[in-house]
């Protein structure tokens, strides 16, 4: 069980390792806190898809089971979505299309097709929970260097904090504006990446 | 004396080291010249550059333990040329982090000297221009021929570059300015606005035929490249879609600094001699797309990048293979 849970976060990470679900990492990484909401957002899913897949994994017949997994999924990215619509709508607009999108996020399903159809459900739960948290890690990490270099805040939270001048005004005033267009995404992925692997090589 | 050693026995003269400083004392005619034009604060952002990307690439090979060879000259020339990219009006930190950018990310990470990708130099332009466009884009000063002004930034004195008047959509007065002959001849001496080291087209061939006559560099590419632009943009002078003639075009913005200095660079252009004309001329062709229908004034980095893109690709086109 804990094993189970602590492979998830490091062992099969998901973006490091598995490099899965990649698009909304790249894409929502601009501030910390809307790594952190779409982290939270794919926590809530990966974890109820996974236990109901698990649950029902004697009944659904092999041949369908793609289409009941997206029909699952849908399901509580449904419920996630029209939360955060209504109690969180700033970070809702930020994060857009990429709420909606955890519904092919290939990770989500990637777990369903290759851990929890054959697990039983606490296993499969501690599985959606490490899984996710691994994923909110990277995401708040990614979104800690995007923001911090490309604006010159950390952990700003529209409408509500302006954040922390890491660097001081000078900074901010100038600052790396590339990290936070597509561009930082990618340097910023690829550099986390071979930290990553360098760290688990010479472990 | 009998001395047994593995192939190869022949050695070639040439070695990095050589070639790499025969580059750097190719470039020094072109940073004299800047100096002259921009006052000493182009030595001092060449200065700062030069020793930020050393500075990077001794740092990373101590921590990763790999040979020092921060001395070896690539260093050395990475750093005079992104400095030869910026406006001389520039903060003083904006020549080292292109440097560190050009230098860590785009040749260190990459394996180091010979295994980049992309020309580290033009890479660190380029992640400039999209960080800070205002200081990249926005800051021209007007040279100050030869007084020698000090180190400090002058301020209140902005003015457009031929280019960047181009892409204004000027009206006709200025049109036939750009195509006068003294025009013509301002940018080929290289007394105008502009980066501190695109603007004189005399001291970069001066360079340059150096490189070529030593084989440091090969003129196909050169002459493919600013080739290109000059028959395309001929073309399109007498088709009436760019307002000014193509020698204009070729010796305006960074085309002699791309395509003496940067297309030549040995490791991100193509080894052989199809592929090195194929990269030479669809470059020029890419640049005289984005000059006339992109965003920005120029389009000579990013014709470049992209052709190093296809380097491998182009160098696969000539390979025999044994036995077929």
């Amino acid at each position: 069980m804990k094993q189970t849970f602590l492979d998830g976060i490091i062992k099969n990470n998901m973006v490091l390792v598995l490099a899965i679900g990649l698009c909304p990492a790249l894409a929502v990484t601009t501030s910390a806190y809307n790594g952190i909401g779409m982290g939270m957002a794919v926590i809530f899913v990966l974890v109820f898809s996974n236990l109901l897949i698990s649950l029902l994994r004697n009944i659904i017949p092999k041949n369908l089971r793609i289409p009941i997994f997206i029909v699952i999924i849908s399901t509580f990215v449904t419920i996630v979505d029209y939360t955060m619509q209504a109690y969180v709508p700033p970070l809702s607009r930020q994060l857009g299309v990429f709420v909606p999108l955890i519904v092919v996020n290939c990770g989500i399903l990637g777990r369903a097709e290759g851990y929890s159809y054959k697990h039983p459900p606490h296993y499969s739960v501690m599985d959606g929970l490490g899984i996710g948290l691994g994923f909110t890690i990277i995401l708040f990490l990614m979104g800690t260097i995007r923001e911090i270099l490309g604006q010159g805040v950390w952990l700003s939270i529209p409408g509500v904090f302006p954040g922390f001048q890491v660097f001081g005004e000078a900074f901010t005033n100038s600052s790396v504006i590339l990290m936070i267009l597509p561009p930082g995404g990618f340097l910023a992925i690829a550099l986390l990446m071979g930290l990553f692997n360098h760290i688990r090589m010479h472990k | 004396m009998l001395q047994l050693s593995p192939a190869p026995h022949i050695t070639s003269p040439k070695n990095i080291k050589k070639i790499m400083y025969g580059v750097v004392g190719a470039l020094i005619p072109v940073l004299m010249g800047s100096i002259y034009f921009f006052g000493w604060r182009a030595l001092f952002l060449c200065s700062l550059s030069v020793l930020s990307a050393i500075f990077t690439e001794w740092i990373f090979q101590r921590v990763t333990n790999r040979d020092i060879r921060c001395l070896d000259g690539s260093a050395i020339i990475t750093g005079i040329l992104v400095a030869f990219n910026i406006p001389v009006n520039s903060p003083w930190w904006l020549p080292v982090v292109g440097s560190f950018f050009a230098v860590f990310i785009v040749k260190q990470l990459f394996g180091g000297l010979g295994y980049n990708i992309f020309n580290p130099a033009l890479a660190g332009r380029a992640f400039l221009v999209a960080s800070w466009p205002s200081l990249m884009t926005g800051n021209w000063t007007p040279p100050i021929n030869g007084t020698l002004s000090g180190i400090p930034v002058l301020d209140g004195m902005t003015q457009a570059t031929p280019l960047s008047l181009l892409i204004m959509k000027p009206n006709l007065n200025v049109i036939q300015s750009l195509n006068s002959p003294t025009m013509i001849k301002t940018l080929f001496i290289g007394n105008t606005g502009g980066c501190i080291g695109e603007t004189s087209a005399l001291l970069l061939l001066i360079g340059a035929l150096f490189l070529f006559i030593m084989g440091y560099a090969d003129w196909r590419i050169s002459l493919s490249y600013i080739g290109s632009i000059f028959v395309i943009t001929g073309i399109f002078y007498f088709l009436g879609v760019t307002p000014v003639n193509p020698v204009f075009h070729i010796f305006s913005g960074g085309v002699m600094l791309g395509g003496l200095f940067m297309a030549t660079d040995m490791v991100t252009s193509p080894v052989t001699l199809k592929g090195r004309w194929i990269f030479g001329i669809c470059g020029g062709i890419l640049c005289v797309i984005l000059r006339l229908w992109a965003g920005y004034p120029e389009g000579v980095s990013y014709s470049i990048l992209i052709m190093n893109m296809f380097v491998p690709l182009l160098d696969r086109l000539q390979v025999r293979i044994f036995g077929r």
